[in-house]
């Protein structure tokens, strides 16, 4: 663990949802946390967000979403990630998410959900242990 | 508040008390929410910096403490409004009817996001979202819908658009006049408060300069054409959400009210022709106490100002209006019919705080946009606080409690302060554009994060008596997957059957009129008859005034 280069995350908000406490609330978690954020601010589409993940060369891509629009957004992403030839990358979502939902994310490729009250250790610990390689 | 010698003896009295009775190693003192150590108890001496006939006295009167009409809910209840919208135009016709037939007394339009943001359902950027948080409108045509059977003059509308608030104003005005409905009769609110979008909302388009400049053009026209309609609803709900103190919050509502006021001064408006029509939206959080001195401390503020900054005669004029809501983030995805004991609460803060129009929370909001029955479960809460409860039986009950006078003489000056550091540090508008009050505010959202994460703020089921619950008992909102494909053929039937000609027309007088200084309420709403699309007119806007780069 200790000879690896900093974690990079890409935290991105798709769509048109203009709710970013969480977002930020993370992006500061993980930074205290040692590892590098790059956050894209509001209103990214999703070649945008693909775009930035290559240029970036990040570890994960973690999204935030509080509009309802979580299993098309993801959907998108990951077509795209995989047009790209990017589909290695890890993606990880977070928000406004009812349970009910995760499984249908996870088939679609999602690494994992972090749904409303999700605890700040569970997320710092997820990140900084690199979950995605365990498969979760 | 009493006699001297009275306070005195109370004082002495006090601390003869506190010595022979209070086992002072059994105390656990409270701080109030911004830090500032609570006394245990609250007594007479505790008010001795208060005059009643000049800092509280009687509502409907100077400094509005009390409440803005002198009867308050004894001559009219508040507006039970809830925020409700879904789907294309025809699903939520039909929830409103139901929730006026519930007894709902105003509608309250929540827009889905591609409304909010200036496009059109067909936009390419906004697949995923069309019909999804609320509402999809692309032209007059929707609203024709949206309010088929609902009379126009009998009910009042808030609507919750910001950069395209002069979009669903025209289409309003237009849909009243071809109902033949005359303009001095219809209401409601625009919610019209660009600042805070910068800051907490996130539905900005254009830069600050213009976005204002539209914001006046929609102020001035009201005062002349629509003289019934609430032309802003200036909010500290959404900082507040966003993760600010109460203190912050009322400070930034207030120094975004100054702005727009000074915005309208310019225009050689005087502040007693548009003031009155300025309105108000804060939270209501779960400190209940703390909650109703923020409201009544915000009453006096924003009097003061507008009576002593801004010289204004008109008693009317100097009332703090308000509309207010639950605070969502208050609200749990564990246990979720909890929310509902929670929206009671917070409901009852806004009754007791004599809050003009009241939205409660529904208890799936942690998980999606509310169902119906959840929608019906909020109305109720409302409506039984109403009826069942004496807290609408006299004005102001909690007035005269010292804990309560002593909180909002507390919050007012913390406020004041406040306002004093933003306007040191260059004004709102300044703090905006070089970051700093986001970064304030994203700050204190952490700070909050971690206290509940170190279980220093409690909520309940989650970091105290944290539930093992397994199942979700929710039943969930869905959005129709085939909204956006009926919206579109919608749209693009209307424009093969409007008169694209006389649209072209109408939208080029718009770019004319935004690249000067004239009022762009008069060809929006030329525009909107003709059937131009929402997402056509903010291209106009797009093109000539260019889109707001966030700051972060």
């Amino acid at each position: 663990m200790n000879n690896q280069k900093p974690l990079r995350v890409l935290l991105a908000k798709p769509g048109l949802d203009g709710h970013d406490k969480g977002a930020k609330i993370v992006a500061s978690l993980l930074r205290d946390a040692g590892v590098e954020v790059i956050y894209t601010g509001l209103k990214q589409t999703i070649g945008q967000i693909v775009t930035a993940a290559i240029q970036e060369d990040v570890d994960v891509i973690a999204l935030s979403v509080l509009s309802g629009a979580h299993v098309g957004l993801s959907q998108s992403l990951m077509a795209r990630l995989r047009k790209e030839g990017a589909d290695k990358v890890p993606v990880v979502i977070g928000g406004v998410i009812p349970r009910q939902d995760i499984e249908e994310l996870e088939e679609i490729g999602i690494a994992r959900v972090f749904p409303v009250e999700s605890s700040l250790d569970s997320i710092t610990e997820y990140f900084t242990g690199r979950g995605w390689e365990a498969g979760k | 508040m009493n006699e001297m010698n009275n306070l005195e003896e109370i004082r002495k009295e006090k601390e003869r008390w506190y010595s022979q009775c209070v086992d002072s190693s059994r105390v656990r003192p409270r701080k109030a929410s911004w830090g500032s150590d609570l006394d245990l108890i609250y007594t007479p001496d505790n008010l001795t910096d208060t005059d009643y006939l000049r800092d509280i006295g009687f509502s409907g009167e100077f400094p509005f403490v009390r409440g803005v009409q002198p009867s308050m809910y004894r001559g009219r209840l508040w507006s039970m409004r809830q925020y409700a919208g879904f789907g294309r135009p025809e699903e939520t016709n039909t929830r409103y009817r139901q929730l006026l037939k519930e007894g709902q007394t105003g509608l309250s339009v929540a827009f889905d996001l591609p409304t909010q943001n200036g496009y059109d359902s067909d936009d390419p950027l906004v697949r995923e979202e069309v019909g999804r948080v609320g509402v999809a409108v692309d032209s007059l045509k929707d609203y024709e819908i949206i309010f088929e059977g609902i009379p126009l003059d009998k009910i009042t509308t808030s609507m919750t658009l910001n950069p395209t608030a002069a979009i669903g104003l025209a289409m309003y005005v237009a849909l009243a006049q071809k109902q033949g409905i005359g303009l001095d009769k219809i209401g409601g609110t625009l919610q019209n408060d660009i600042l805070k979008e910068y800051l907490a909302r996130g539905t900005q388009i254009f830069p600050p300069d213009p976005s204002l400049r539209l914001i006046g053009d929609i102020i001035e026209y009201c005062h002349k054409d629509v003289p019934r309609f609430n032309t802003i609803s200036i909010c500290g709900y959404h900082m507040r959400e966003a993760g600010c103190t109460i203190i912050q919050e009322v400070a930034y509502c207030l120094s975004d009210a100054i702005v727009y006021v000074e915005e309208v001064l310019k225009r050689g408006i005087d502040i007693d022709d548009f003031a009155p029509r300025l309105s108000f939206l804060l939270c209501c959080g779960m400190n209940l106490f703390e909650e109703v001195a923020k409201f009544r401390a915000a009453r006096r503020l924003w009097a003061k100002i507008i009576k002593n900054r801004f010289n204004a005669k008109n008693p009317r004029s100097m009332m703090l209006r308000m509309f207010s809501g639950c605070s969502a983030s208050a609200f749990t995805d564990k246990e979720p019919l909890n929310n509902i004991t929670r929206g009671a609460i917070m409901s009852l803060v806004a009754a007791l705080a004599g809050c003009q129009a009241i939205h409660t929370t529904s208890y799936d909001e942690a998980y999606a946009i509310p169902g119906e029955v959840s929608q019906r479960t909020a109305l109720r809460t409302q409506q039984i606080i109403a009826y069942e409860t004496d807290a609408a039986a006299v004005v102001d009950p909690m007035g005269g409690s010292y804990f309560l006078e002593r909180l909002t003489n507390d919050i007012e000056r913390e406020v004041e302060k406040e306002m004093a550091r933003i306007e040191e540090r260059g004004g709102m508008l300044k703090g905006i554009s070089d970051g700093s009050i986001q970064r304030d505010i994203a700050r204190q959202a952490y700070e909050e994060a971690k206290e509940i994460e170190k279980g220093e703020k409690v909520v309940v089921s989650v970091n105290k008596f944290a539930s093992d619950e397994k199942g979700y008992d929710v039943e969930l909102h869905r959005t129709d997957p085939d909204v956006r494909k009926r919206q579109v053929e919608r749209l693009q039937e209307l424009k093969r059957e409007r008169d694209n000609k006389k649209v072209e027309a109408a939208l080029e007088e718009i770019r004319r009129v935004a690249g000067n200084s004239e009022n762009l309420m008069p060809p929006i709403l030329t525009a909107v008859h003709e059937y131009a699309t929402l997402g056509e007119i903010c291209g106009i806007l797009r093109d000539e005034w260019g889109e707001y780069r966030e700051v972060f």
